[in-house]
């Protein structure tokens, strides 16, 4: 006999990844407008971001509920904990989604083009991470959530890169400052993308097994 | 959360019982934490009343019944279980309250200090301060102080059963065995009796069976999960319901069987 509970798990699952679905979906709309210069997606990812806010409301409720009637153990306490935390970071890559929006476009608007070919990195690998987090939250696949934070690595490596290169650009183009903050911001803004994945990961490996790995309490692999 | 290890009040080691042929406990080896709340759990039949029993040499009321194994009692390794210790004499050290309230058919002062009555205690001043600490130990005190010489079955049911925990108290025991404590009781009841076991369980060591897995989680410090006459996992109640080691433990505790 299925419990009750498992079906309410399950939907509880289906609108986090949903959630998830729209913070790609952000994501892709922001970098597409920056990298094809398309200033007509950056709406986009405002409406978007506004899904998002109130799945997380939707969701927060949902686990309270689920907290409140179910006196939830173990592994089904477990998950819940994950979810809550997944719903926090999932809101906050909304928001720096819109910040790469909005940066983006000001950056686009200044006409100013700056070579930056690490920023395109930097959204390929963000853009795997999210990904791939949240798949690893559906399928509950521990290896797969070691993988994401290993990207973590690259990323930060790919900012300060980005650090380094417009802090040399400015200092030989003081008269362009603001694009060259704008795309800094950005590279910024992906990377706490990256920082809020790995989180996720280290939730769903806290969901499957017990494991807190946060802090370096633990080794990743 | 447990933060360090406590002594050892009492050492169960390979215990195994059976009623004639049948065996109900599997070898069953855990240890009793002086001074803290253990919990038992598991589905009916998985003999975690007949482990409760073992301690107070209950089974000994009836024929054909047997144990193999040791409940070793701290300090001094006496085991409980060696047919040449005295039950009654183990009954005073370790007392039990049963799922029922059940007083006797006394006032309150009389059901409070029974035990002691029956130990030889006589003189009054010596009673009466006993049974104002026990009946102050089981939160009774205040709502019968003015009426100690009233009949024991006037009161309701959840202060029946903290008068039995009372009475239970008076004899100082090492340990207190509960038997699903309140499983005969309404909430408020229910609540007042974990508030109570949660203080006790800092002056006594404290073992309750309970069907009521979140009130195991709620109250004890330690847990331990039968099936089938088996112990299958042991450990801190806060490692053992956020994170159970035994996929048995697992699908009890979350409703996926029993």
């Amino acid at each position: 006999m299925e419990r009750h509970f498992e079906t309410k798990i399950e939907e509880l699952k289906r609108i986090l990844v949903l959630m998830g679905a729209y913070v790609e979906k952000a994501l892709e709309e922001a970098a597409e407008s920056l990298l094809k210069e398309d200033r007509n997606r950056f709406q986009i990812v405002h409406e978007i971001e506004d899904k998002i806010n109130s799945e997380q409301l939707h969701i927060d409720n949902f686990c309270m509920e689920l907290l409140a009637k179910q006196g939830p153990v173990a592994k089904d306490l477990r998950f819940i904990v994950a979810v809550i935390k997944i719903n926090t970071d999932l809101e906050r890559m909304g928001d720096q989604c819109v910040n790469i929006a909005y940066n983006g476009l000001d950056y686009l608007q200044h006409g100013y083009k700056i070579d930056c070919p690490e920023i395109n990195e930097m959204v390929a690998d963000v853009k795997a991470m999210v990904k791939q987090s949240l798949d690893a939250f559906v399928k509950n696949d521990e290896k797969l959530a070691q993988k994401v934070m290993l990207m973590d690595d690259s990323v930060d490596k790919n900012k300060n890169a980005v650090f380094r290169r417009l802090e040399e650009w400015m200092m030989k183009n003081p008269q362009h400052i603001r694009p060259a903050l704008n795309l800094i911001l950005i590279a910024r803004n992906l990377e706490r993308l990256g920082d809020h994945a790995t989180n996720i990961a280290e939730d769903v490996i806290f969901a499957s097994s017990g494991r807190d790995i946060r802090h370096g309490r633990e080794s990743r692999t | 959360m447990v933060t360090e290890t406590p002594s050892i009040k009492a050492d169960i080691k390979e215990l195994k019982f059976f009623y004639g042929a049948k065996q109900i406990l599997n070898s069953v080896s855990m240890p009793i934490y002086k001074d803290r709340l253990t919990a038992l759990i598991g589905p009916s039949g998985c003999g975690k009343t007949t482990l409760l029993r073992c301690f107070n040499r209950m089974h000994d009321l009836y024929a054909d019944t047997s144990y193999k194994g040791l409940i070793q009692l701290q300090p001094g390794e006496i085991n409980i279980l060696d047919p040449k210790v005295d039950p009654i004499e183990i009954r005073m050290r370790i007392s039990m309250v049963f799922q029922k309230p059940n007083p006797f058919p006394k006032s309150i002062f009389e059901n409070t200090v029974y035990g002691l009555k029956v130990r030889g205690v006589k003189k009054r001043s010596v009673l009466m301060d006993r049974a104002e600490q026990a009946l102050k130990d089981a939160a009774l005190w205040d709502e019968v102080k003015d009426r100690l010489d009233s009949s024991a079955q006037g009161l309701s049911g959840g202060q029946q059963q903290r008068l039995c925990i009372a009475r239970a108290l008076a004899i100082e025991p090492e340990i207190l065995l509960l038997d699903e404590p309140t499983s005969a009781l309404d909430p408020i009841s229910t609540g007042a009796i974990e508030e109570l076991v949660m203080q006790l369980k800092n002056k006594v060591t404290i073992i309750m069976v309970t069907h009521n897995m979140h009130q195991a989680a709620r109250v004890s410090d330690y847990t331990a999960f039968m099936y089938m006459g088996d112990l299958v996992e042991f450990g801190e109640t806060t490692q053992l319901f956020t994170c159970p080691r035994d996929t048995r433990t697992e699908n009890y505790i979350t409703g996926r069987f029993g």
